[in-house]
């Protein structure tokens, strides 16, 4: 019964190649709403922002105009502001990186005890991450750290102490703690979601084999947290690259070019200095940075993510 | 088999968990007190943990700025921005979950790609672009930056919500006579429902708290609250009351509603980013 | 009323043919198993013919139509899937009602036909439960009811039972029986349980890797299978083995030698075939006979008591296993040595490229 028809091609392969292409229009159509905004989005702001950035175009000074070439690069990449910029944009991601990931974890595994009041615990833990970012950095500069009247300073002299002006002398160090504060609570929040679903017969299984806690936590927990972490360190990286009001209302990224991000630095050229074409130049190599980070995150990450 | 916790242990354990959730959300719990404090009491040294509470301080913030006025930008711009994303990535979403292509992937992380973008290097070119469309300082304006902000972790988010939805049951939608838009709407959306409420929340959060374009692109009209709390900073700054009970309006809706809805927020975070 | 035919389907993913080529017609109120190993393309077929898959080329019919690019709803099919796929958000009586409103049938006769399907299959009392609230026959269930009250013209099962305990599977195979009598429709069934397609086939369709083997009654099938890949996969205990040396034959049968020297006339016409060629006998544990001494010998290995039946594996001299299926109450005992009977009338002869030759006799149940 299985009689090998002859094969004719003709009819039945266009019919199928218009079927399979008539779902692949509905995916298409689907998605190019979103992939055209996002296309515009990033393509036009960028191909002005690459314009302007070879232009001498400053708001105040207008007798200043034309082709600048390479000016606004070569005056930028020689300038120490820009490359101690760059730097303090490193240490403040790799920073709040490892206290948000490296806490959060050690959180995660904390809050997921048995205790009294856990619920609560939990909610105050999380808490921060719900705080706008001016806010925070007004909360911390003011009412925690302000040399007289913050409420540590006030801690310190109660143990004989002096207060110190943490903002004035560790001030990217501050900043970090203030940024790390908020998005702490995010990795624990996440952290913790993926501590509790580990199976419970997972762990028991290691408790029989004679696993002590700490052995526990590094082959049990950890691994089981890779794909988390990943997240984690996905969501903040795109988050902390672009760190701005807590700058911006804490130091003004002072003292001199202390804790000036890449971020600020651009920001003052633009609407301090009214330089757009300097400020354009560093928009376009802060693009490049993003992108090259991006390249290297997204691959690093995307394999945690997909599965 | 449970191995008995030794007491010293959880002891150990609650003063620790207490410990640390208290110091975290000490700044917090200090904002919310001092609001209630008159300048005097503000910036006693050292600072007092109990005194006669007294409203002076949002009477004076309602006096000098229209707290109600911020906070409708605020609204606005975050539903409306969360709204638009949502409605703009459940399709995109779909389309990568379940009509795939061999560039889905690439499409994916490019869209991720571009969220890095820093919005400071690309200031300049969308402050005079929204101006050339007459869109500076209006909620129409910021809400499309911050959907646009948005909608690539959106779409992530989303995307790997619907691939955790069983085919099978799509398939059984189709094979009742489901077109592709009710196979959206009656059979993928309710499934997905945890997880796009979830993503809903995160983005109303983050929209809410936006600092960069709501500073950068707004004056009065459409300011939001972070402008609000920005008006506070500098040099009213060191009137710790006032600033307390402006940054306590500022945060509450948002902390509170944080609060109500971080069950689903972690639950639906749960059902496809994190396992 | 409802004929199916398949014209020389087939599916390619990517660069890998997964069907390749499948031919089949299927009458009216025929219920048709497919059946064959893991990964031979029984479910691609079946979901092509439901039109979740794509069909690359070929003709697939329904009634005569080419339906090949008939969006699935609109096919007049219903297909029962093997994890049930029910809405999870929606009860017992909003998962059966939904094709039926997609349909954009009136209210009051959709209440109808559901309560009478809900009648039928006793889920009267969790017409207002959710899945997640039914037990694993419960969902079988509504998924069934869900499938009967769209009416359809074809009947589609992905393995549909082997989720379920081998209790409630029993139960429903039967139920699944009876349910095809009383509605008549065409059905396509897939399964690789023996048991579920011997049973409830009126047509059985072996499938190996994208390609019919072989299709037939379920009798046909075990009495006359058309090659070894056949013989080897329909019953259980599979088939036994014994290469073989052809010596002649004529219209009445063939003369085989099997390893021991012994020579076997099976009732085989074997047209064409050269004397010396190498051949295989095949016979069924059920017809193999023990015998205390005589050609044929080997020791017992194993014995398997199953109350009503025993098996006996016997290892014989050239190391290969026979299984020997006897009476519950046989005495042998292992290690004895034991001698092969084998009944020429229920032997099976395949040439060396493993397709069988024509029996001289039709079996009465499988003509
Ligand atoms: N989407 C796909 N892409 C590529 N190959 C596929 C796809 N779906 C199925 N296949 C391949 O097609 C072949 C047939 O798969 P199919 O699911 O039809 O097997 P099956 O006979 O139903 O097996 P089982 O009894 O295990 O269910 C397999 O080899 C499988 O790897
Ligand atoms: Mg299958």
């Amino acid at each position: 019964m299985q009689a090998v028809l002859q094969h004719s091609p003709s009819s039945e392969v266009s019919s199928e190649r218009r079927k399979n292409a008539s779902a692949k229009r509905t995916g298409f159509l689907l998605l190019s709403p979103s992939v055209l905004l996002l296309l515009v989005w990033s393509i036009v702001p960028l191909v002005m922002t690459l314009w302007y950035s070879v232009q001498n175009y400053n708001l105040v000074d207008p007798t200043l105009h034309g082709f600048a070439g390479i000016d606004n690069y070569w005056y930028l990449l020689t300038d120490p502001d820009f490359l101690h910029s760059l730097l303090n944009t490193f240490v403040l991601v790799a920073g709040v990186l490892a206290i948000s990931v490296g806490g959060g974890t050690l959180l995660a595994v904390l809050y997921d005890q048995d205790f009294f009041g856990r619920g609560i615990a939990r909610i105050m833990v999380i808490s921060p991450f719900f705080i706008m970012p001016t806010v925070s950095a007004l909360l911390w500069k003011n009412l925690m750290l302000h040399p007289i009247y913050g409420v540590y300073s006030a801690m310190m002299r109660a143990v004989g102490l002096t207060p110190i002006d943490w903002l004035a002398r560790f001030p990217l160090l501050t900043v970090m703690m203030i940024v790390a504060w908020e998005w702490l609570p995010f990795a624990v929040l996440i952290l913790l979601t993926a501590v509790q679903s580990l199976d419970g017969e997972q762990r028991e299984a290691a408790r029989m084999d004679g696993a002590d806690p700490i052995a526990r936590f590094r082959y049990i927990i950890l691994p089981h947290l890779s794909r988390a972490i990943s997240v984690v360190v996905m969501i903040e990286t795109i988050y902390l690259l672009t760190v701005f009001a807590e700058i911006s209302v804490t130091t003004a990224g002072g003292p001199g070019v202390a804790s000036t991000n890449l971020a600020y630095l651009i920001y003052s050229r633009a609407l301090l200095q009214f330089d757009v074409g300097g400020a354009s130049a560093g928009g376009v190599i802060a693009i490049i940075i993003a992108n090259i980070v991006a390249i290297f995150l997204v691959r690093a990450v995307a394999r945690n993510l997909e599965a | 088999m449970a191995v008995k916790t030794k007491t010293s242990t959880r002891i150990g354990v609650t003063i620790l968990g207490w410990g640390i959730a208290v110091w975290l959300f000490f700044p917090i719990f200090w904002m919310f007190l001092t609001s209630f404090k008159n300048e005097i009491q503000a910036i006693s040294t050292p600072p007092k943990l109990f005194f006669m509470p007294t409203l002076s301080s949002y009477a004076e913030v309602f006096e000098r700025a229209s707290y109600w006025h911020f906070t409708l930008n605020t609204v606005i711009v975050s539903v409306g921005a969360t709204a638009i994303a949502i409605a703009l990535a459940v399709p995109a979403a779909y389309s990568m979950a379940f009509l795939p292509s061999s560039r889905t992937r690439s499409t994916l992380l490019w869209m991720l790609s571009t969220r890095m973008l820093p919005p400071v290097g690309v200031l300049v070119p969308i402050y005079l672009l929204a101006r050339n469309t007459h869109l500076l300082d209006t909620c129409t304006g910021l809400a499309i930056v911050d959907m646009l902000t948005n909608l690539p972790i959106i779409v992530w988010m989303l995307y790997t919500f619907f691939r955790e939805v069983p085919a099978p049951i799509l398939e059984a939608g189709r094979m009742d006579g489901a077109s592709r838009w009710q196979e959206m709407t009656m059979v993928l959306l309710p499934l997905a429902l945890p997880g796009i409420a979830s993503t809903a929340l995160l983005s109303l959060i983050l929209c809410w708290n936006e600092a960069f374009w709501s500073l950068n692109l707004t004056s009065s009209h459409a300011a939001p609250l972070t402008a609000f709390i920005a008006s506070f900073s500098s040099p009213e700054g060191l009137f710790f009351g006032k600033l307390s009970a402006a940054s306590t309006l500022a945060v509450a809706p948002i902390l509170v509603f944080g609060w109500i809805s971080q069950k689903q927020l972690v639950r639906g975070l749960t059902f496809g980013a994190v396992k | 009323m409802a004929t199916v035919e398949l014209k020389n389907l087939r599916k390619t993913y990517l660069t890998e043919e997964i069907i390749k080529g499948i031919s089949l017609s299927i009458e009216d109120r025929e219920f048709v198993v497919f059946v064959g190993p893991s990964g031979c393309g029984k479910s691609t077929l079946l979901r092509m013919i439901a039109g979740l898959e794509d069909i690359t080329s070929g003709d697939l019919l329904i009634d005569g139509q080419r339906v090949n690019d008939v969006e699935p709803g609109k096919r007049g099919l219903a297909m029962v899937f093997q994890s049930y796929a029910l809405y999870p958000h929606m009860d017992v009586y909003k998962n059966m009602e939904f094709g039926l409103k997609l349909a954009g049938m009136p209210e009051a006769e959709r209440r109808e036909k559901i309560e009478h399907v809900a009648r039928t299959l006793q889920l009267e009392p969790y017409l207002h439960h959710k899945p997640g609230q039914l037990s694993g026959g419960q969902r079988q269930r509504v998924a069934i009811g869900r499938a009967i009250v769209r009416n359809p013209k074809v009947f589609l099962f992905d393995e549909p039972l082997s989720n379920l305990d081998a209790a409630l599977r029993g139960q429903m195979r039967v139920e699944l029986s009876a349910l095809h009598r009383k509605l008549g429709a065409t059905t396509i069934y897939v399964t690789h349980d023996q048991v579920e397609a011997m049973t409830m086939a009126d047509k059985i369709v072996v499938l190996q890797k994208g390609v019919v083997e072989q299709i037939g009654s379920p009798l046909e099938l075990y009495h006359h299978p058309r090659n070894l890949f056949v013989a080897r996969f329909i019953g259980s205990p599979p088939m036994n083995f014994f290469p073989a040396i052809f010596q002649g034959g004529d219209t009445t049968g063939s003369a085989v030698q099997l390893r021991d020297g012994s020579t076997l006339y099976v009732p085989v016409t074997s047209p064409g075939l050269l004397p010396g060629t190498k051949v295989t006998v095949g016979i069924r544990p059920e017809h193999v006979e023990l015998a205390a001494s005589g050609p044929n010998s080997g020791v017992v290995e194993v014995i398997e008591r199953l109350g009503a039946i025993t098996l006996v594996h016997v290892r014989m001299p050239d190391g290969q296993i026979i299984v020997v299926q006897m009476d519950g109450a046989v005495l042998t005992d292992v290690d004895t040595r034991v001698s092969l009977t084998l009944p020429p009338g229920n032997c099976h002869l395949f040439a060396p490229d493993g397709v069988a030759f024509e029996a001289c006799h039709r079996h009465p149940l499988a003509a």
